[in-house]
């Protein structure tokens, strides 16, 4: 099967385990070329692992994944990344003892055009609290910022395909609307297409266009994702209401 | 009171050897939490390599440099070939191929050499302006070009893109595999670059204590001792450690346990450092930072 000429990444069939741990099972995901993909699920139905296993990551995987047209799987997380995904991890992977200013330099590592500079401004834009830390080491700035930096670190890459592992997690509200209106307005102007996991169901629905349900391994139910949060086992299990 | 200085002063240009070990050891051990036994012996070998090119005719600093290219390559391959394979495998496996290792280079360079005592040359005239009642001119060199090579070492891990790199694949591997790094790589240049920094150490030494296989244990000794008296995560503190176990050995020497028992003072600061403050003096206030 080919890949759909509109889709940045697809899925096709993929499992992924941790040691003899199945965890994902013929996973098929599909995200549109500038669309927001959301992936929903409780604690443990492998959401983190399916961001893993499309970076090649932590997790032994079988299966096919597309993206932008080409075969990515079984390839070094390294390579991967150069193609364009900017993976922002879960626990943000900040480099703690750096500061705010090296973090972004090495976001900008694999590339060598001169537009580096710019982007530093482009990303304090976004976050310009970061601007105000930039000489500050990582480890200090609040759970909050370190999410900033963990995204915009993950920008400076101009990555095709963003990959958000819980944005959201361990965040006062106030700050995850900050958050994620800021990732729309990424979306909108640069047309970055996103697959973001999340077990803050309500926001998450509200920023994707699309949206997977996640259940020990397998998706339960996908659409839009307004089909998605008018349905009433999805709003009692997940949006509690 | 001039004898005093003189010996504070000679054991300042021996603490630049070991400053330039301990931080061959610290980076290494920065990189994968490992020691690296073997790091003398590298340092041994490169010096032969040295002499080698020396006794073919070739210039002191051309020498100098091609065995700093040598150095670099074989603390490349020695990661690739020896070390990449066992990077998963438990301490006592790793401590094993390492002692492996330093047995290996010191068999290997006396059965190419033999173990006779050479005498090695050293850049520095004896009659040059720079020496003094307080330092010969070897002392004086030594230090000069161990600066030199500290200096460049820090402005590469402070300024460079792949200085940058290095610095965040040896503190979060995963972090820096999702930001493109070749984390593998970037170990083996460690790697390279330790070897590098411990060939120059040898070949500063070897003027003073002659070369032969074993000219690098006690020296590694000292600098293992430096790397903890600053804190063995903490290279600042182990070029510091460095100088002070330099003096500390050569003033103890001279005034408190007498030249024979020289080598005790390292086996007394690692124990001392060991019981009193494990994380070394720096370990705790600068943890991370290269």
């Amino acid at each position: 099967m080919s890949a759909s000429a509109d889709a940045i990444l697809e899925t096709r069939g993929l499992d992924a385990a941790y040691g003899p741990t199945q965890v994902l099972q013929a996973l098929d995901l599909t995200v549109p070329r500038g669309g927001i993909v959301t992936l929903l699920g409780a604690n443990g139905a492998g959401k983190t692992t399916a961001l893993r296993a499309i970076c090649n990551m932590m997790v032994r995987c079988a299966g096919e994944i597309h993206f932008a047209g080409q075969r990515i799987d079984g390839r070094a997380t390294e390579d991967i990344v150069r193609l364009g995904i900017g993976h922002v991890p879960d626990g943000r992977g900040t480099f703690v003892s750096l500061t705010v200013e090296e973090n972004l330099r090495l976001g900008a590592y694999t590339r060598r055009d001169r537009e580096v500079a710019q982007d530093f401004e482009r990303v304090y834009g976004y976050f310009p609290r970061l601007k105000e830390r930039y000489r500050q080491q990582a480890g200090t700035l609040s759970g909050g910022e370190q999410q900033m930096l963990a995204i915009s670190r993950a920008l400076m890459l101009r990555p095709k395909l963003l990959l958000l592992d819980e944005p959201s997690f361990g965040l006062a509200p106030l700050i995850v609307q900050e958050i994620f209106r800021i990732l729309r307005a990424i979306n909108q102007q640069e047309g970055t297409s996103m697959l973001l996991v999340e077990q803050n169901a309500s926001i998450a629905l509200e920023l994707a266009d699309q949206a997977y349900l996640l259940e020990t391994g397998r998706i339960i139910m996908a659409g839009p994702s307004r089909v998605i949060s008018s349905d009433e086992s999805v709003r009692r299990a997940y949006l509690g209401y | 009171m001039q004898a005093f200085l003189h010996q504070v002063l000679s054991g300042l240009a021996n603490g630049g050897i070991y400053a330039s070990v301990a931080l061959a050891l610290v980076m290494i051990y920065q990189a994968t939490h490992h020691v690296n036994f073997a790091q003398g012996e590298m340092a041994m070998f490169s010096t032969y390599v040295c002499w080698l090119l020396l006794q073919a005719g070739v210039p002191y600093w051309v020498a100098f440099i091609l065995t700093l290219g040598f150095a670099f390559a074989a603390g490349v391959a020695i990661e690739r070939i020896i070390v990449r394979p066992v990077e998963q495998a438990p301490v006592l496996t790793v401590v094993a191929v390492f002692i492996g290792l330093l047995l290996i280079i010191n068999s290997l360079a006396g059965w190419l050499f033999s173990y006779t005592i050479k005498a090695f040359p050293s850049p520095f005239p004896s009659d040059a302006w720079y020496g003094s009642p307080f330092m010969s001119p070897h002392e004086v060199g030594m230090i000069f070009v161990t600066m030199v090579v500290l200096a460049l070492v820090f402005f590469f891990f402070r300024f460079t893109p792949l200085g940058l790199a290095m610095r965040a694949a040896a503190q979060n591997p995963v972090s820096s595999r999702l930001v493109g790094i070749r984390v593998g790589w970037m170990l083996a240049i460690g790697w390279g670059l330790a070897g590098l920094i411990g060939s120059v150490a040898g070949m500063m030494a070897a003027p003073i204590v002659y070369l032969d296989p074993y000219m690098m244990t006690g020296i590694l000794l000292y600098g293992f001792a430096a790397a903890l008296v600053g804190g063995i995560d903490n290279a600042w503190g182990a070029v510091l450690g460095g100088f002070t176990v330099g003096v500390l050995e050569n003033v103890a020497g001279a005034y408190v346990v007498g030249t024979e028992l020289k080598l005790t003072v390292a086996l007394a600061i690692i124990i001392g450092v060991l019981v009193i403050r494990p994380s070394g003096l720096f370990g705790r206030v600068l943890v991370t930072r290269v």
